[in-house]
């Protein structure tokens, strides 16, 4: 037993190394969110490694939603992360069918046109300004129209590749059974989308519900969402160094994030780590 | 359907050829509408950016006149253009470099299928989850002149330490950039981690018998081998980090003395003071910068593959 040990070191080194990195690069942060958000306002004031002395979390939580309107504001985040999502997937996924398929100029073009917005980054100002003129700068349809646009991009880039993988024998095989095209892609090839389309929906979930940039610019000050929220309670001054408040922000919305992981989390490693190692 | 239509139908189908099967079974109108979001949301968008950055759009004038580069010698002569072009080029190198380090040695140190090494990985991902705005504002907390950081310094050195971390106008675009690391950090490790089991267990076994030792194996082979995760790590997170808000918003507003003031800080900055078209001037810099790079860099690392 000693001498294998003394032969592989690694094995005794390794489990502490790994202990000792996640003690101090991630056990650090976590910890100060856990025990800041228990903590009383007074006590919260200067953040430190000590525990609350007496745990507040309850009465904190309550404050959020009372004062920081978390319960509005979720209301919020929900109302614009569901139609996006849908509506980026639902339209993304059909037209990288048609651009998987069909292999002319135009639409090699077109499919360069599609994935330019994985690389180029929205221009928000000329956004607000377009948003103005139809009538939409403030709404949460605007933004909805925004989200779906900039993520269009990333549905088409992922989905395309995949659609490209699937046999296109399986269609032939309903088309000559009579099926219409609509037939095809809804019965045929959806389905067989479910591996890629929850990565996708994962991604842009995760960048619509984290969003505070563009739900800035668009809705800031019109419509509630957690982000935009916790950017307003954080920068104003009823909510300076309230620490305790801030804290128990953060942890109310990261739960909901931290719980699709980790009930998807072979999902979204397999979806995130695809492609890129290729 | 009346007759004309009729004949026409009938003479075009003798002519069905490859195109026009392709028409009725992968019908055009199934792109229609995902490029309407894309087209109105987000190419027009970009294309009236390259407009607007000429004109003299503001919250003072109802209407908007062209002005040549008035925009841009303004954002020259104030200092802004270049200070904060070369701050975000700044940011987004450091980014890259801190995120791939961090990323690479978690990979090494995790790479065995042990449990505790599975919930380690699991943890790394959490930062990745997490808003960048609630990231940033953990930090500002953890990294206070007499927070939990100095004081586990304070601890280990024996005397109190209050290392400014967010108030130095030398080092703390460093310590911004490797908290954008460290939320990061989780995802290129997983990159790596998924990397480095593509490669096959026979070629480092040839290798371990042939008396390689652990780090000639790493720099002779796997990290050679590592080369499409090299670049998808390093292009992910340096374009990325050009476009990043939220972290330094949260930690430092841009400050101390407009020394962490990346681009889109700028532009929401100008945008609240309502100059429109300076704010459009310095996110058509962006873009421009974004692209200038986007393509050598992705076409550079895609040689370097081919080569290796």
């Amino acid at each position: 037993m000693l001498t294998n040990a003394l032969q592989r070191p690694s094995r005794i080194f390794q489990p502490l190394a790994v202990l000792l990195t996640m003690i101090f690069s991630l056990g650090v942060p976590f910890w100060v969110i856990i025990v800041t958000a228990g903590k009383s306002a007074v006590e919260a004031r200067q953040p430190n490694l000590a525990l609350p002395s007496h745990w507040e979390l309850g009465k904190n939580i309550s404050t959020t939603f009372s004062e920081g309107n978390m319960g509005i504001a979720s209301l919020g985040s929900l109302l614009l992360l569901i139609p996006s999502v849908f509506g980026v997937l639902l339209l993304g996924a059909m037209a990288s069918w048609v651009l998987a398929r069909r292999k002319t100029r135009g639409l090699s073009i077109a499919y360069t046109i599609g994935i330019s917005g994985v690389i180029v980054p929205p221009a928000i100002v000329p956004i607000v300004l377009l948003l103005k003129q139809i009538g939409l700068q403030g709404t949460p349809l605007g933004l909805i129209g925004v989200y779906i646009g900039m993520y269009m991009s990333t549905v088409i880039f992922f989905i395309t590749g995949f659609i490209r993988t699937i046999p296109i024998e399986l269609e032939e095989a309903a088309r000559v059974d009579g099926a219409n095209p609509m037939r095809v892609f809804f019965r045929i090839i959806f389905p067989l989308l479910g591996p890629v389309i929850a990565t996708a929906t994962i991604l842009v979930s995760l960048f619509i519900w984290n969003d505070v940039f563009y739900a800035l610019f668009v809705v800031g000050g019109r419509l509630d969402t957690l982000p935009l929220n916790l950017y307003q309670v954080a920068s104003s001054g009823l909510y300076l160094q309230n620490w305790n408040l801030i804290f128990s922000y953060i942890l109310l919305m990261t739960l909901p994030m931290l719980l699709v992981f980790i009930f998807a989390q072979r999902r979204i490693i397999s979806g995130v780590t695809s492609g890129a190692v290729k | 359907m009346n007759a004309g239509a009729k004949v026409k139908l009938l003479l075009k189908r003798p002519r069905i050829n490859a195109a026009s099967k392709a028409h009725s079974t992968h019908p055009i109108w199934f792109i229609v509408p995902a490029f309407f979001f894309l087209i109105i949301f987000f190419i027009v968008p970009t294309v009236l950016n390259f407009v607007y950055s000429f004109t003299d759009w503001s919250s003072f004038k109802t209407e908007v006149n062209f002005s040549g580069f008035s925009n841009f010698t303004q954002l020259f002569s104030s200092g802004n253009l270049v200070a904060d072009l070369r701050i975000t080029i700044l940011y987004a190198v450091l980014v890259a470099v801190f995120q791939n380090l961090f990323g690479f040695a978690l990979a090494l140190l995790l790479e065995r299928d042990t449990l505790l090494n599975r919930i380690a990985r699991a943890s790394f991902f959490i930062p990745v989850i997490m808003s960048a705005l609630a990231v940033g504002y953990v930090f500002q907390a953890v990294l206070e002149p007499k927070g939990p950081v100095n004081s586990i310094f304070s601890f280990f050195a024996g005397r109190p330490v209050e290392i400014p971390w967010l108030y130095s106008t030398t080092w703390t675009i460093v310590v911004v950039s490797v908290i954008h690391a460290w939320k990061w950090m989780g995802l290129a490790m997983l990159i790596f981690l998924a990397g480095l089991k593509t490669i096959d267990s026979e070629v480092l076994e040839a290798a371990r018998i042939d008396g390689a030792s652990w780090f000639q194996t790493l720099r002779t082979i796997r990290f050679p081998l590592l080369a499409p995760a090299i670049t998808f790590n390093v292009a992910t997170s340096l374009l990325g980090s050009m476009n990043s808000f939220d972290i330094v918003q949260a930690t430092t507003q841009g400050g101390p003395g407009g020394t962490t003031e990346l681009l889109n800080i700028y532009i929401v900055r100008a945008f609240g003071q309502g100059l429109f078209a300076q704010a459009t001037a310095m996110s058509l810099v962006l873009l421009v910068m974004v692209m200038v790079l986007a393509f050598p860099l992705i076409w550079s690392l895609r040689k370097r593959e081919q080569i290796l």
